[in-house]
């Protein structure tokens, strides 16, 4: 590993496909923009000079297609990593991910696996409309058979692909594209992280938020606000939206008793939608007020910059929600 | 769905007024279990329940109820079925079932049970604070709430349960009885005795040494809190004796006799302030002397200074009172009624008495028998005394010196 130790969330994905591509041979990169362009968010710039065409693959754009065709690479024994540009357009490969990469090991009795791994940008708030700033993990969390990542910090940015691709079975992260650009000190003792796991990133004692992805710094935010107010908050990162952590998420429920859950995605049928229900179903008498959710609007994202604003959660409404259940007027 | 029914703490009472409930609709009980405090002309008596599964629905606070009247309603986890009224009840008033209205009195029409009302705690409480409240025992629906929306939280339940604890703290639990209405108690039981018992009396003079002289060495190894009194001894040859004459331990009830389920002395106790009550030691014929002694000292500071318990004065199936040191040297009884028998001790003293044809003194004590006429015959009278005679001879019998 060369460089300083401070890094962003982007160059974090990219040491971690370099040494991806470096310690496993069986790998390689595949998708729209990956080569000669460097990546739509840049991640794999460099990487085409450094391992060859042979292993950094620019595609045409026909999700369906090269998505199939790693999966084939994977069931014949690569490893492939594919790069999808934006979550809307894994839309065109969902038939690939779902009755073939999802289902694959399943209907065979375990005679294949797909050793998989699917990157793609997702989540809005840098002005891309509609049709490139949308949400779509909780849908594939819905997905038996797939395992489902989302980074929210540098340090799983830099680690969780290396345990995605040691996973033998179709494991998809979800990179945030407003996060490519933030920034932390990575502590070098760290050298792999688990995706199993929730984590608590802050410790409170009045009320938990539990999210992912770029929810996760506008909670911290939003806990830092209301520590000033004399309010202690605990706030759970998922990581792993599926299978989702419960474990970690209701001890610390059991703690503060008070839950709200933040997802960018739109309210229905969500990630956020399947926390609470679970809270409810197995940790009903742990709680000392409703479970809250704060979510994305349910509305195509706008492009217009103060729109955008307003359909994401922000850390003043995150803030309020947990007022709402701690201090209640 | 079961009645808890207000019991007949004894012939001489009609009403009680319930003044604690130390449940809350939802507390799981089992029998045994001391659900509430009802005042009475006897004071204030823990009353115990007889059933099991969780309460449904309470009496109101400050409601006098007759006897037979609901004093709760207990969803039955068996569908045990509501006890029959202790025997000592009078004929028991046919009621409806239902539970007194708490404001006033409205008449009720259904002779059905009319639908519950909805219970209390259905103001809102989160989850948490319900099942908190379920623990300490208290109702959230008389609590004013501060979560979301006005709802009782966890922090509102241990608030309340703090103070509550604070407030106890402050003003005891109502012990005192009505010295007046006790006395008005005592002559209505007392006249019905003597109305419709028709007494037959025995009396016997025993020898006390055998007793006295066990006592002396039992008490000689024993520290002050342990001394075995003679009233211990007294009662627990009065015990045997019944039990071994089981006519003369029940009741009469309805023209017949009902025998008792075990023998449970009632111990007459003279109250300060005068009064008298009579609460029952349970199984007295199956105690040692010395398990005796405890019950009678617990018995009497509990009649002094509240706390009997329901079972204590419901239970009794035959008196034994005893005039102690400073008392008669005889006492002839007026039965409690729907009892059948009241064996008296007078005071133990020493007089001239002849033993193998020589005039010596000796301790003696007056033991005599009031008993009904309806359920037994001065014959079997008789046996009972000369078993309490017998018993008073061979004290070591009774049971082991200690029960340590």
């Amino acid at each position: 590993m060369t460089g300083t130790l401070r890094m962003t969330y982007r160059e974090a994905c990219r040491q971690a496909i370099r040494d991806a591509l470096r310690a496993e041979p069986r790998s390689f990169v595949m998708g729209e923009d990956v080569g000669r362009y460097g990546g739509c968010y840049a991640v794999t710039k460099g990487l085409l000079e450094e391992f060859g065409p042979e292993r950094i693959v620019d595609t045409p754009l026909a999700e369906a297609g090269f998505v199939g065709a790693c999966i084939g690479a994977a069931l014949a024994g690569l490893r492939p990593i594919v790069e999808i540009m934006t979550c809307n357009f894994s839309l065109l490969a969902l038939d690939q991910i779902m009755n073939n990469a999802a289902t694959i090991p399943h209907m065979s009795g375990g005679q294949f696996s797909v050793p998989l791994v699917v990157r793609m940008a997702t989540g809005a708030g840098r002005q891309l409309a509609a049709q490139h700033s949308h949400s779509l993990e909780g849908w594939f969390a819905h997905i038996p058979g797939l395992k489902v990542l989302a980074p929210g910090t540098v340090e799983d940015a830099r680690h969780m692909l290396g345990a995605a691709l040691a996973d033998p079975n179709p494991v998809l992260i979800f990179e945030h594209i407003v996060l490519y650009n933030a920034e932390a000190e990575l502590d070098p003792s760290v050298t792999g992280v688990d995706i199993a796991q929730a984590r608590v990133r802050r410790e409170g004692t009045d009320a938990s938020l539990v999210t992912y992805g770029n929810s996760l710094p506008k909670c911290l935010a939003a806990a830092d606000a209301l520590a000033a107010e004399g309010i202690s908050v605990e706030v759970v990162d998922l990581r792993v939206l599926r299978p989702l952590d419960m474990a970690t998420v209701s001890a610390s429920v059991q703690r503060t008793r008070r839950c709200v859950i933040v997802d960018e995605g739109w309210r229905s049928g969500s990630i956020s939608a399947e926390v609470a229900a679970r809270l409810a179903e197995d940790f009903f008498f742990d709680l000392d007020a409703p479970l809250r959710r704060v979510c994305g609007r349910e509305v195509p994202v706008p492009y217009a910059a103060q729109m955008e604003a307003a359909a994401l959660p922000q850390v003043p409404d995150i803030a309020a929600a947990v007022r709402g259940l701690v201090r209640p007027t | 769905m079961a009645d808890f029914l207000m019991p007949a703490l004894g012939a001489d009472m009609e009403t009680g007024k319930v003044v604690q409930w130390l449940v809350t609709p939802g507390s799981r009980v089992k029998p045994g279990d001391i659900v509430a405090v009802v005042e009475t002309h006897k004071g204030a008596i823990d009353v115990e329940i007889f059933l099991e599964g969780v309460i449904d629905e309470l009496a109101p606070l400050g409601t006098e109820l007759r006897i037979g009247e609901v004093l709760a309603r207990v969803r039955s986890s068996s569908a045990a079925a509501s006890p029959s009224p202790s025997p000592s009840t009078e004929p028991s008033p046919a009621r409806s079932s239902s539970l007194p209205p708490s404001p006033s009195p409205a008449p009720s029409p259904a002779p059905t049970r009319s639908p519950l009302p909805l219970p209390a705690t259905a103001a809102k409480a989160s989850p948490a604070a319900r099942r908190r409240a379920r623990e300490l025992g208290i109702d959230p629906g008389q609590l004013a709430g501060t979560g979301v929306a006005g709802a009782v939280t966890l922090a509102d339940v241990d608030a309340a349960a703090a103070s509550a604890a604070h407030a106890a703290a402050q003003t005891p639990r109502p012990r005192g009885f009505d010295a007046l209405q006790m006395r008005q108690a005592i002559g209505a039981a007392m006249s019905r005795s003597k109305r419709e018992i028709p007494h037959y009396y025995l009396a016997s003079i025993v020898d006390f040494g055998a007793a006295a002289a066990w006592l002396e060495s039992v008490n000689r190894d024993c520290g002050a809190e342990e001394q075995l009194l003679p009233a211990a001894l007294l009662l627990a040859a009065a015990a045997r004796a019944l039990a071994q004459t089981p006519q003369l331990n029940g009741f009469h009830v309805d023209g017949a006799f009902r025998p008792g389920a075990g023998v449970h002395v009632g111990w007459a106790i003279a109250l300060r302030g005068g009064g008298l009550v009579a609460p029952a030691i349970h199984d007295a014929d199956r105690k040692t002397p010395a398990q005796l002694m405890a019950a009678l000292r617990d018995l009497v500071q509990r009649a002094r200074t509240g706390g009997l318990r329901s079972s204590e004065l419901s239970d009794p199936t035959a008196t034994v009172t005893s005039l102690g040191e400073r008392g008669a040297e005889s006492v002839l009884g007026v039965i409690y009624p729907p009892q059948v028998a009241m064996v008296g001790f007078g005071r133990v003293v020493e007089r001239p008495w002849v033993v193998d044809h020589h005039i010596v003194p000796r301790p003696l004590v007056q033991v005599s028998l009031a008993a009904d006429h309806r359920a037994s015959d001065g014959h079997l009278g008789g046996l009972l005394l000369a078993a309490i005679d017998q018993s008073l001879q061979s004290p070591e019998r009774l049971g082991p010196r200690s029960t340590a």
